[in-house]
Parts: C-alpha cells; structure tokens; sequence
C-alpha cells in the first residue's frame, strides 16, 4: 500500500521518481526515432510476425527502444473472449513476436495486460494470447481489479483531468501500445489510443464525459508509449469493436510501425478508408499536439513483403 | 469386530463425496471441466428427482440408484453421499475433541415422527402446489450448497484477495490473483444462518437430529429403510449391555431397554459395529437372535405414533394451503440504485416487470419450480451475472439466482449454468441454441441517454452487443444514438452493464417470462478499402 500511495503522490505532483525518471525521455510526438531515418514503418502483405520483423528493422531495431535489463509492458487489445481469426483483440502472433524481440534486446521482463470488457480469464485465453505470450517467455498480468490502478492527474485534460492508471504502466521502463485496428460504435475507429482505456480502470466515466475529448485528453498524459505496433493483419470493418462473425473481417495484411499515437491513429484510419480528421479524438490530439496527424511531415518507411 | 471395516469404509467415502463435492463449489477460479459436475452430483437425490420430474428423462436416475441402494443398505445416502450429513458429522468429531468422555457420549432417543413425517408432506404438498421453495429451504444438498458459498468461498477469496498484494509485490503475477467478490444481499443470508446454526447446533448435541427430525430426504429414505434388506442387527446372546454401540450411536436409535434398532433414523453408519468387541452388532441380511418381548412392544409403539402422526398431518395441512399462496411467483421491480455520477443524473427509472433467468430455464415459472437454489451456478458463473436474489422472484424465489446486470453480463460464448445446474432448472444447451436463447428484451429510454443528454458520443452498450441488437444509428450532427432490433437481442445485459448513465440506466433488459428464441443476426461480407491500390493510401 505504502507503494501505491507513493504512486499517487509522485505522479499527481508530477515531482516524484516516475517523473524524475521519465525527464530522460522526450515526449514521444517530438522525439526523433533513435537510430533510424523514419518516424513510421508501414508494411504490407505478410503475417504478423514477418510484418513486425521488417517494420522494427526500418525502425532501428528493438534494441533502440529496449535495453538491456529493462522492464516492458505490452498493452494489446484482449478485450473480448472471442478468437484470433474474428479480429476483436490484437493477433497473438504480433504479440509473442514482439514479447520475442524485447527479450532478445536484453529485457529483464516482459509483461502483457488489459482491462477486458468481457471476463479476463476468458479473454486471455481465447484471444490465444496468454499462451502465445507465455510460449515466448513473457508474463500475463490480471487488470481486473481496481486494486491494480493508481490516480494520476492529467494536466493538459480538457474533461479528463485524473484517472486510475495500471501501475505496470507508471512503472514500466518501457510501455508498448499494440493495437487492433478495428471499427468501433462509439469512438468510430479504435486503434493506438482507444487502446488505452483498457490501461485505465472507470471506462464509464469517459463515456459520459465526451468520450471523444477523454481519449484524446488521455494521449496528452506524460506517460506515453514508447512504441506503437498497429495490428491491421485481421480488420474488422463493421459491428465492432466486438463483431459478430468472420464476416465482418477483411484480411488486410498490414501494419504500422511508430512512436507517434497520434500519426499511427492517422495512418491507420487511412488503411481503413476514413479521413483521420473526421475521427474527432485524432483531431483533437493533434490540436492538443499529443502527436501529429500530418504523415505528409513524417518520414515513413513503406514497406511490401 | 468383524464388521469393524464398514465403518472405515463410510467414512473414506464419505471424505471423498465431501470433497468432491466441496470442489465444485468452492472452485472459485472456474478451474474445474462442466464435465466433472455431473457424475460427482448425479447422486444427490433432491436434484436427481427435480430433474427427472422436469425433464421425464431416465437419464436423472441418480435418486433410483439412492432408493436402490436405501432398499438394499439401508441410509447409506445419509452417512456417505449426502454433503450436508456429512458436515455433521465433521462438526461432531471436531467438537469431541472439546468435551469431556462423558459428554462425548450419545444415548438412546425418542424419534421426532410428528415432526419429521409433516416436513415431508408439506414439501411434497407444496411441491404439488407448484413451488419449489419448502424444499429449496429444506433440501440438505442445496443446504449445504449455500453453506459453501455464503460462508467458506467469501473467506476463501477473502484470503486470496489478502494474498494477492504479497504476490503482487514479489512480481509474481500468477496462483494468486486478486478475485472480484460480488457481495451477497444480507437479506438473503436468512436462511442459510439459519440452518447452519441449527445443524451446527443439533450435530454438536445430538449427532445427526437434523436428518432425523427436519430433512425431508432424511425421513423418506427412513421410511424406506425400515424395510432394508441388510440392516444393523443385536445379537441378543453375545451382547454384554456395555452400551459402546448406544453411546456412539449418532442416530440415537439403538434401544438396548428393548433391543430394538429404529431403522428409519439409523444413518448406516457403522460406529455401532464397529465399537462392539462382541460382534453382537452386526450388519446383515438375516435377523439375529432377538428377544420376542421387543418386537411387539416396537409395533405397539409403531402404531401409537401413526395415529398422532395422521392427526397432526391432517391439521397443518390447511395452514400449508395457504401458505403455498406464497409460492406463487411474484416479479418484483429490481430497486438497486447506484449512486449518481452524472453531471446531470438520469430521471427516468428502469422499468422491469420481469426478473431475467438464465438461459436454458426456458422461463420464470419453470426455473423457479425447479431451482433449489443451491447456488453452484452462482460460483460456476465466469461473469459473476448469477447472483442470489433477494425478491426479484418474489419472497418464495429467495436465494434463487437471477442475472444481475448491475454485477456483470452474460458471456456470448459461454453456457457454463446450464451444464453444472443438478436439478435441470437450468437445461443444458448447446451453443448455438444458446446464442439465440432470448431471455429478455433490450428497452432504450432515450431520455436518460448520454448522446441526447450531454450531446457527446457514447455507445458503449452497442459496443458491448455481440449480436449488434443495440447498434448505432445517425442522431445530430456527426452523433450517433442507440437503436434496438429486438427480434436480434438475447437479452444478455452486455448493454445495460455498460451503460455509464446514473442513477437509472438508459438501456436496460425486461425479463421474459418465457424464453424465446431470437433470430439470426444478418451478416454480410465486408469489403477491403486497399482492395483496389493494393497500396498504401499515405
């Protein structure tokens, strides 16, 4: 307990270890990639795994973002208890290959999480990633309890202004954001940072909140992910974010490769065919400039296989 | 001594059924296979009964193989397959260990017949009548059931939930993993406490008064008894009145004043022959030498009880007439409140004429009629939808599950109840039928709506439909606003669970009285936007 309140001080004065720790890092939307030319990788045409092979090479390799020793945590999509093929949770595939290439970089642990809509026992299971993950070497942890979220305050938050964070986030060295690109009823399109309501404990709250305003107020908060990896591999193009049946996936073969929320959010509303401003969270964190939806500025790595 | 290992027998046995048994219900981490729950429960007569009756299936013949085992044994139901019985036992060789020798000692009783045999006929009466719920208070399985869940599994998760941190905070993120604990209305702790306490009461007193004075099974299976094949016999000429058989007797019903054994309340438990070092008890098929003087003085009092019996039958049947008006099933509106949250908190209340029962009870009367309430699928539930009620199925329903969308939402996917549900209250169904099983409706009150309220995008119902029955439809300006397709909806709750609005919901689900089957969703093929450029479109 006397660690989690320790949390909760340090992070909503902004003043204590996290903060202290993260002054190292730039905000993620400015940062130039280390070691690489591009700001994105997009690749097309391969499975998962291979995808991210070629997308993490374009952009410097894992051990520009891992190093060695270090504590990651993944956060896919696993909301649902339904399986791989029906597109609802993030391919478990790209998941182990990442889980894979943090501990080739040197990681001391590798952890994987979500706050599920349905039952997490199920979800972890029948997403295949729980075992996909553990097959690689890396560890599930529960987000099912409030117990796991720590308050932390979000000063640039227009409606959202505290939330209840999983702690793995605040203490992770690093924190990778592993989306499913997949159309959404109430946000629209979810991808990079609806992802991260299942990082947050009281969904309710942004839906009567201007669910649009609280997902971009959330990609404002200091901790960012350090990468993004947008699954666009299964798509589902109607009745998401859940689906209904195998209909309602296109076998896209795509995905992208950034630092950059916000930009991943653009270049994949574009994959699926909608202009990235008519989302209105990705227009209004790019005024808020938690990233840019401009990809005309970034250089982008297009990549075949 | 010859008879000594039937006793080691019954209580091997028994520890294994107990178990067993306490597994299922204590499994709070939905480890164990729905395929394990049958065999271990097929034996438990109440539910046995309730399902063949419900289902006129022979595949519930768990309470033939009890009546089978009763004419050939004796109560051996009572001492090794009945969970209840055997906590008595426990509690009673637990609370030895505090007394005195003297007061370890059980003695000779006379039998509650008034008592007992009017239990029976009011659950039979009631059960007539069209009710289950003198037997749900009575049944000693789904007693025990409640037991278990009402009072171990909060400790157990309890201990869980205090052992979490600790793994927590070695970065252990496995074996002990915190466990949401849904609270369990106090109301319905009436009669469990009760009946813990009175069985907890009469087995640290009296051994098993219980099964001879108020279960109903315990009295059937008596009657039964009294006509065993093998039974425990006295034999006359090597028993030397040490009264080792009558002092561990449980059942208090050796009579060594008239060498009599009241085989309606013996329990087949063997202590008798087993504390014998005469072998003058045994267990067997024939009679041994007894006394001619007994046997009539039994039937003398045989018949003195009957009379007393009938009498009192017939004057209490009158009261339980009217009492079974209680069975009827009242649908009471569902009153949980949630403390409002909204900036402009919802005003116009949920309107519920009918409680939801889960899929595969095929309505509000069957499931009530059948369901004794022992609340395994309560724990057996992955969402935690199944929760006890208080009055949702009226005053006669309490304790019967329903499915509180306050507390979770059925899973799309699972079907779990209807494969662990004993009694057949809940009916197994295979998945796809399940998928269409509409248990209840999906009503949207536009007014309590966020996108109509706060003008700001919501839908986190539809995005919670698995069959799309919620969807979203344009509203002002770029909003989008809840629709329902009702002949689409199952009536799972997955969008009332995730309704944000307070205090009152703007999309809720009205049971259905009787379930009925929902279409298909409509499914049509998406297109790939890339399909054209092959390219990417930056």
């Amino acid at each position: 307990m006397k660690r989690r309140e320790f949390f909760v001080k340090s992070a909503g004065a902004g003043l204590g270890f996290t903060a202290v720790m993260s002054l190292g890092r730039l905000p993620a939307a400015f940062a130039a990639t280390p070691g690489s030319a591009y700001d994105m990788a997009a690749v097309m045409g391969g499975a998962p795994d291979v995808m991210f092979d070629k997308a993490i090479r374009a952009m410097g390799g894992m051990s520009a973002y891992v190093k060695k020793g270090q504590r990651v945590v993944i956060k896919p999509n696993i909301g649902w208890d339904v399986p791989p093929d029906r597109g609802a949770n993030t391919n478990p595939l790209l998941v182990k290959r990442i889980v894979e290439h943090c501990i080739q970089a040197g990681a001391k642990e590798v952890l994987v999480f979500d706050n599920t809509c349905d039952t997490w026992t199920k979800c972890y299971k029948t997403s295949g990633i729980e075992s996909y993950v553990k097959k690689a070497g890396g560890k599930v942890v529960p987000g099912n309890t409030e117990g796991y979220y720590q308050q932390v305050t979000i000063p640039q938050g227009k409606r959202l202004k505290n939330a209840k964070v999983h702690e793995l986030v605040l203490e992770a060295d690093v924190y990778i954001d592993v989306p499913v690109l997949k159309s959404h009823d109430s946000a629209k399109l979810t991808i990079s940072m609806k992802n991260l309501m299942g990082a947050v404990w009281d969904r309710r709250y942004w839906h009567r909140n201007d669910l649009h305003q609280c997902i971009a107020d959330f990609a404002t908060f200091h901790r960012k992910p350090d990468l993004v990896v947008v699954d666009a591999y299964n798509v589902m193009m109607k009745n998401g974010p859940r689906g209904i049946s195998k209909n309602d996936i296109v076998n896209m073969k795509a995905q992208i490769v950034t630092t950059d929320m916000v930009a991943a959010d653009a270049a994949a509303a574009k994959m699926f065919g909608v202009d990235p401003a008519s989302i209105p969270y990705i227009r209004l964190a790019d005024e808020a400039k938690a990233g840019t939806m401009d990809l005309q500025s970034l250089n982008i790595s297009r990549i075949k296989v | 001594m010859t008879y000594s290992w039937l006793k080691r027998a019954r209580v091997v046995i028994s520890l294994i059924f107990l178990v067993a048994i306490s597994t299922l219900f204590l499994d709070y981490k939905r480890l164990v296979p729905e395929v394990w729950f049958s065999p271990v429960l097929s034996l438990q007569f109440v539910p046995s009964l309730l399902k063949f009756i419900h289902i006129l299936s022979l595949t519930a013949f768990g309470f033939i193989v009890v009546i089978i085992l009763t004419v050939l044994f004796g109560r051996v139901y009572c001492s090794t397959i009945c969970p209840l019985g055997i906590l008595q036992d426990v509690v009673s060789w637990i609370s030895k260990k505090f007394k005195s020798r003297e007061k370890r000692r059980y003695g000779y009783g006379k039998p509650y017949t008034i008592l007992r045999y009017t239990l029976l006929v009011a659950v039979l009466i009631v059960l007539l009548l069209g009710s289950s719920w003198l037997i749900l208070i009575l049944d000693p399985y789904s007693n025990f059931g409640r037991i278990l869940i009402y009072f171990i599994k909060p400790v157990l998760v309890g201990l869980n939930n205090l052992g979490a941190p600790v793994m927590e905070k070695l970065k252990i993120y496995a074996v002990l993993v915190p466990v949401d604990l849904k609270p369990i209305p106090v109301a319905a702790y009436i009669v469990p406490v009760t009946v813990l306490a009175l069985v907890v009461w009469m087995s640290v007193t009296k051994g098993r008064l219980y099964c001879n004075s108020v279960c109903p099974v315990g009295t059937f299976l008596g009657f039964i008894s009294k006509f065993a094949i093998f039974k425990i016999r006295l034999d006359t000429n090597t028993c030397t009145l040490c009264r080792a058989c009558e002092f561990t007797c449980k059942s208090s019903c050796i009579d060594l004043e008239t060498f009599e054994v009241d085989y309606s309340r013996c329990v087949a438990c063997f202590n008798c022959v087993s504390s014998c070092k005469f072998d003058a008890a045994g267990f067997q098929a024939k009679p041994l030498k007894v006394k001619p003087v007994t046997v009539e003085s039994a039937s003398v009092d045989t018949s003195q009880t009957d009379t007393g019996k009938r009498r009192f039958i017939a004057g209490t049947i009158a009261l339980l007439l009217g009492s079974a008006g209680l069975a009827q099933n009242i649908p009471v509106r569902d009153t949980t409140k949630p403390v409002p949250k909204n900036a402009l908190p919802t005003t116009i209340p949920e309107d519920k004429k009918f409680p939801v029962s889960p899929p595969g009870s095929i309505g509000l009367h069957s499931f009530t009629l059948h369901c004794t309430a022992c609340s395994l699928c309560i724990n057996a539930c992955p969402t935690d939808v199944l929760q006890p009620s208080f009055l949702q199925f009226g005053l006669t329903g309490i304790m019967q599950p329903y499915m509180d969308y306050h507390s979770g939402f059925c899973n799309y996917d699972c079907k779990r109840c209807g494969e662990v549900c004993p009694t057949g209250a809940i009916l197994p169904l295979i998945l796809e039928d399940k998928k269409l099983a509409q248990i209840g409706k999906t009503h949207f009150v536009k007014d309590n709506c966020i996108v109509k309220t706060d003008k700001t995008d919501c839908g986190a119902c539809s995005e919670h439909c698995p069959t799309k029955a919620v969807h979203m439809i344009p509203y002002e300006g770029t909003l989008v606003i809840p629709e329902v397709k009702e002949e689409i909806c199952i009536g799972c709750g997955a969008c009332e669970h995730a309704c944000p609005t307070t205090p009152f919901k703007a999309i809720y689900v009205d049971g259905n009285e009787i379930h009925k089957i929902a279409e298909k969703p409509k499914e049509v093929k998406a297109k790939n936007p890339l399909e054209k450029t092959g390219d990417f479109p930056f």
